[in-house]
């Protein structure tokens, strides 16, 4: 039956429809600057031997450098992991002040970063 | 004579019968409390890809996030949690809300199953397929959310026979070393969180429109 319907009343619809498809398709711009965040993430998991926390804080320094040039900020979760491989690596003094940012940049996480930093101090 | 445009009356009306899927979510609970923050859990992996619960999980902060919700870093609650004597993810997501909430004062919590994750080879084609499901939940009540689904599917066949051999064959080298569906992971998950009346509703840090 679709083949049928006459064109002129189906061409403006499908205008229309794709219309919004391509505008549904341009997001607008992102709210973070994501960087190497979720191949972290990721590499991590897939090949722990090439991405070990050393590795995980160069890419993730490198995000926060590329961020303040783009004058974006960065994702929720970014400051609280490099904390982590900051202190995977013995590193206390930075994985605390990462933390810290952490807190400041979302008030959400204070209460798992508080936990955090208890326990790094009882270490 | 113009051009015959059944096509185009074909794929207006297949527009139209995708267009048209089921109701929308009700959102009445997800109203009532919406959540600042969600505590993202380690997936359960039903799909027969080991890589699955990783490969999923590092596609999920990303649009959670843009849709304007603090999203807690998804591998250091893993690796908390790891060492706080739950090693898997089913024990993970066996956790008491109310415990959640006193240890990472999270508002609600994603569950989230790998349903089909990875990519079958058919000689001449690949097809890699990557389906989610996800259910959030609010720490405070223990009420659901809200709940969604998806699956993308990509296929590498472009109908020459010759080409489709020599991609089919380049593909399985390429994709046994970098898990072609952690890309698609992605996709899924834009279609999970963000499809209209059907994923989530927009978080405190969604950008107000500007009207």
């Amino acid at each position: 039956m679709a083949a049928t319907v006459s064109c002129p009343t189906i061409k403006p619809l499908l205008i229309a429809l794709t219309a919004t498809a391509l505008l549904a398709g341009c997001r607008s711009p992102d709210i973070y600057y994501w960087g190497n965040y979720e191949n972290v993430v990721y590499g991590m998991y897939a090949h722990p031997d090439k991405v070990p926390p050393q590795a995980q804080i160069a890419k993730l320094e490198q995000d926060e450098h590329k961020a303040t040039s783009a004058n974006k900020p960065l994702p929720p979760g970014f400051h609280a992991h490099l904390g982590w491989a900051y202190s995977q690596t013995g590193k206390l003094d930075l994985a605390r002040q990462e933390f810290e940012l952490e807190k400041q940049q979302f008030p959400e996480s204070a209460v798992f970063m508080d936990r955090v930093l208890n326990n790094m101090a009882k270490k | 004579m113009k051009p015959p445009c059944s096509i185009a009356c074909l794929l207006g009306a297949a527009l139209l019968f995708t267009g048209c899927v089921s109701k929308p979510y009700d959102y009445t609970n997800f109203r009532a409390h919406p959540p600042r923050s969600l505590l993202v859990l380690t997936p359960l992996n039903q799909s027969t890809d080991v890589r699955g619960t990783y490969g999923y999980l590092s596609s999920v902060s990303r649009p959670l996030a843009e849709l304007g919700y603090y999203v807690y870093p998804v591998a250091v609650v893993d690796q908390f949690m790891k060492e706080n004597g739950l090693p898997t993810a089913g024990e993970m997501q066996q956790v008491p809300v109310e415990k959640i909430r006193d240890i990472f004062g999270a508002d609600a919590v994603l569950y989230l199953k790998v349903k089909n994750y990875g990519s079958k080879y058919q000689i001449i084609t690949s097809t890699t397929v990557v389906a989610a499901e996800g259910k959030l939940v609010d720490v405070k009540t223990g009420m659901t959310l809200w709940e969604g689904t998806a699956t993308v599917e990509q296929s590498s066949s472009s109908g020459n026979l010759i080409a489709d051999l020599v991609v089919a064959a380049v593909d399985q080298a390429i994709n046994s070393s970098t898990d072609q569906a952690h890309n698609l992971g992605y996709q899924v998950n834009v279609q999970m969180f963000t499809t209209k009346d059907h994923g989530l509703l927009v978080g405190p840090y969604f950008p107000k429109a500007k009207d």
